[in-house]
């Protein structure tokens, strides 16, 4: 049996660090929750040598053991608490070496805690070429660790750093760079007593960030506080002298260590790509343009693969009907289980190409940029720069995006931005709006090359982003602010993305989707449609006796038509139809029958079931015959009473527009309230935003029809 | 003088810090008072600005520049 042991990445944002975990770990890879908070936990599994197994955690990039957001307080409870189930063994302090001093900075403070080291020194040979030349031995030498030379990005280095750990002995060997004790001898002694310890930077870390620490009790953090009031204990104070002590010891470490032949060479190339992309006229422009290649890559790259799942579902469908033998179980497989399941698989080439596209503008610096240009404007609707990626992000899923709001040091910044992050149209939507769109939009293109359905598509965006900021802009005026908001952030410099993280990306992404969302959409379908096949049997009898009757007066030729009139007079007197005609009056003058009300509901688990949903529907109402796809079927539906077709522009612009703004995401819910602790923030939100697209999509129907 | 006060290409040199709770962020981010400092370039609508510093680029809000007193 392999031993395990457990390592934690830590290490400076933009180091590459989550690359290296990507190298080491493959494909064997699960992503969790750490126990009691809900930043995502990246582990993985990572061979060093026949005997010996890695257990590896990526911890949230930080620039300093002293949190500024919740994201980056993880890294400190993981380390201190040496009951944490992450907690580790060794740690792999991933440094990058075109930046060394300040990277170890966060290395001189991880190193007094007291937990084996090895310093991976990542972009060397970027470093190298820039003119930065380390001294790797005598580096190793004065920190009294392993030091290793990788590059992430072209894979080098990494069989040394196995080794590196594998040799890692299980007591630390790092020489104690920076005497705490200077700073706060007596109030580091008594805590020390309580914890138990004889280190002393615990100590003062805890005395510094104790109340952020689940681990104590009341009475521990009433000593702790005790201990700060006695011996005048001033945070903020300490730190500024702990940091100037630390980057004194690291520049006595450094000094005949690093070589610096090139210092200004590096920017040479960011700088050019920095004066057209941020430039004050141009760099708006360029962000648009990029949005709508966004948007326009969404659509048009992706309906040849479309085109093909959807081929394939009609024709599994078609074969199973043609094949299998008639019944309740046939027709609950292809018409719920079947259906359902193509609606999802559909979606992957546009969730994929989507994610592809974000972790590009991630991966190569423009993001950053993006946030440095947008931060005065967010800054006037109650956000700050930062919270341009939540808000990109939902583009994607609102769910990560508000889990990713944590980077947003200030509260009130963070929890505007999370109250209107669901209303950026996410890739949920996607589904709902291209299908609306191919019926309500023609196909035509604007000077040959400009497709109209894209431009919608980009239309639908636009209005969700001007919902957004608009909220903002009110919430800003509602919400008090408790603390200072503050913009510092790195620029890194523009690279290459590395496509294997592209594709990693785009795998994990499209994965997490078919078998999160993939499991209520699948769990709804088949509850519809046995909800849409069954009804009180009373009425059901009534209505095979009155078809029996009439077909035995008519003859063959109107079978047909009959069969379709007796399925649609089921279906009504269905329990689902039985659902949709009870809310029927509350929707009707937004333009919705009572089959769009129970896709409606079912929407309100998740917005993808609306698919899903109306295949299902359509599917039972139009017989088992039927193979067409679902934006056929929805084509062709007309209204019973006046023979008009049900999805005109006006109800499918209404619905639309619904969509955009209702909350119909339970999972976003969940998170809201993980996220702010309370069930106050996640109730305001999913009541206005309701409000919002009744009041948007009645509006929008009464004028349009 | 501070920081923000500067134009596109010129430096100082910082010397000292108006904020407390603000110097330790900006020290752990390499602001470190004897640090040159260079300011690159403001964001297309005047703020935020972009600022070299210990050897990489770092932005920041006007109001939080003019905490750092540069000579």
């Amino acid at each position: 049996m392999a031993t395990t042991l457990k390592i934690a990445l830590v290490g400076n944002p933009n180091t590459g660090k989550s690359t290296l975990f990507n190298l080491l770990t493959g494909l064997n890879q699960k992503i969790g929750n750490f126990p009691g908070i809900t930043v995502d936990k990246k582990t993985g599994f990572c061979k060093l040598s026949a005997k010996q197994q890695a257990e590896i955690v990526d911890l949230p990039g930080t620039y300093s053991l002293y949190p500024k957001s919740r994201d980056e307080s993880i890294v400190f409870q993981v380390l201190a608490d040496k009951k944490n189930s992450s907690h580790p063994d060794l740690i792999v302090l991933v440094a990058d070496a075109t930046n060394l001093r300040r990277n170890l900075l966060l290395y001189s403070q991880v190193a007094d805690l007291r937990i084996p080291v090895v310093l991976a020194l990542n972009m060397t040979d970027m470093a190298n070429k820039e003119g930065i030349n380390i001294n790797i031995d005598e580096l190793s030498k004065r920190l009294g660790i392993q030091v290793v030379a990788i590059s992430a990005r072209s894979k080098t280095g990494l069989d040394a750093l196995k080794q590196a750990i594998a040799n890692t002995t299980t007591i630390p060997t790092q020489v104690n760079g920076t005497d705490v004790n200077v700073f706060a001898a007596a109030a580091i002694d008594e805590a020390k007593a309580i914890l138990a310890t004889d280190n002393d930077y615990f100590a003062l870390q805890i005395l510094h960030q104790h109340e952020h620490l689940e681990i104590y009790t009341a009475q521990q953090h009433a000593n702790f506080e005790q201990i700060k009031k006695a011996h005048q204990f001033e945070s903020s104070k300490l730190q500024a002298a702990e940091t100037i002590a630390r980057y004194r010891y690291l520049s006595t470490v450094l000094t005949g260590v690093i070589e610096d032949t090139g210092a200004l060479k590096k920017f040479a190339f960011s700088d050019k790509i920095d004066s057209v992309l941020t430039n004050r006229f141009w760099g708006f422009f360029i962000f648009l343009f990029i949005l709508f290649f966004i948007f326009n890559a969404i659509f048009s790259w992706s309906e040849y693969p479309m085109s093909l799942i959807e081929g394939a579902f009609g024709w599994i469908a078609k074969k199973g009907h043609q094949y299998l033998p008639d019944g309740m179980l046939t027709n609950l497989l292809l018409d719920g289980v079947v259906a359902g399941l193509g609606g999802i698989i559909v979606f992957i080439p546009q969730i994929a190409i989507l994610f592809a596209l974000i972790s590009i503008l991630e991966d190569t610096g423009y993001m950053a940029r993006v946030t440095f240009m947008m931060d005065k404007i967010m800054r006037k609707f109650g956000m700050s720069g930062k919270s341009v990626v939540p808000m990109i992000g939902s583009f994607a899923c609102a769910v990560p995006s508000i889990m990713s709001a944590r980077n947003i040091e200030n509260w009130k910044d963070r929890i505007i931005t999370i109250m209107v992050s669901p209303l950026v149209s996410c890739s949920a939507r996607l589904p709902v709006y291209t299908l609306l769109i191919s019926l309500i939009i023609p196909d035509t293109k604007l000077f040959g090359f400009i497709s109209m359905q894209a431009l919608a598509l980009m239309g639908m965006y636009l209005i969700s982003i001007i919902a957004a900021v608009t909220v903002a802009f009110v919430m800003k005026f509602m919400i008090k602010a408790t603390e200072k908001s503050y913009f510092i952030m790195e620029l890194p410099v523009y690279r290459m993305p590395r496509w294997s993280n592209v594709l990693f990306t785009m795998y994990e992404k499209s994965k997490t989707f078919v078998f999160e969302a993939g499991k209520v959409i699948i769990a709804i379908s088949i509850v519809l449609w046995v909800m849409a096949t069954y009804g009180p049997s009373e009425k059901f009898e009534q209505i095979e006796t009155k078809y029996a009757k009439i077909e035995m007066q008519k003859d063959s030729v109107q079978i047909s038509t009959l069969e379709r009139d007796k399925s649609a007079e089921k279906l009504e007197n269905s329990y689902a139809g039985i659902l949709g005609r009870s809310i029927e009056p509350v929707i009707k003058p937004l333009g919705f029958d009572w089959k769009i009300g129970i896709a409606l509901i079912t929407s309100f688990a998740a917005r993808e079931a609306f698919v899903g949903t109306m295949a299902t529907i359509y599917s039972v109402d139009n017989g088992e015959e039927n193979t067409g796809t679902i934006r056929d079927k929805m084509r062709e539906a007309t209204n019973p009473e006046t023979g008009l077709p049900i999805f005109t522009f006006a109800t499918g612009f209404s619905l639309m527009l619904f969509y955009a703004f209702a909350m119909q995401c339970m999972s976003t819910v969940a998170v809201v309230y993980r996220e702010t602790k309370s069930w106050k923030w996640p109730l305001i939100q999913t009541v206005y935003m309701t409000a919002m697209a009744y009041v948007a999509s009645l509006i929008a129907y009464q004028f349009l029809k | 003088m501070n920081l923000s006060q500067l134009n596109p290409g010129e430096r100082g040199t910082i010397v000292a810090f108006t904020d407390l709770e603000m110097s330790v962020k900006l020290m752990e981010m390499g602001c470190l008072p004897g640090e040159v400092v260079e300011v690159e370039r403001f964001a297309p609508l005047g703020d935020p600005m972009a600022i070299r510093v210990a050897g990489y680029q770092l932005c920041l809000r006007k109001n939080e520049a003019s905490v750092i007193i540069i000579s």
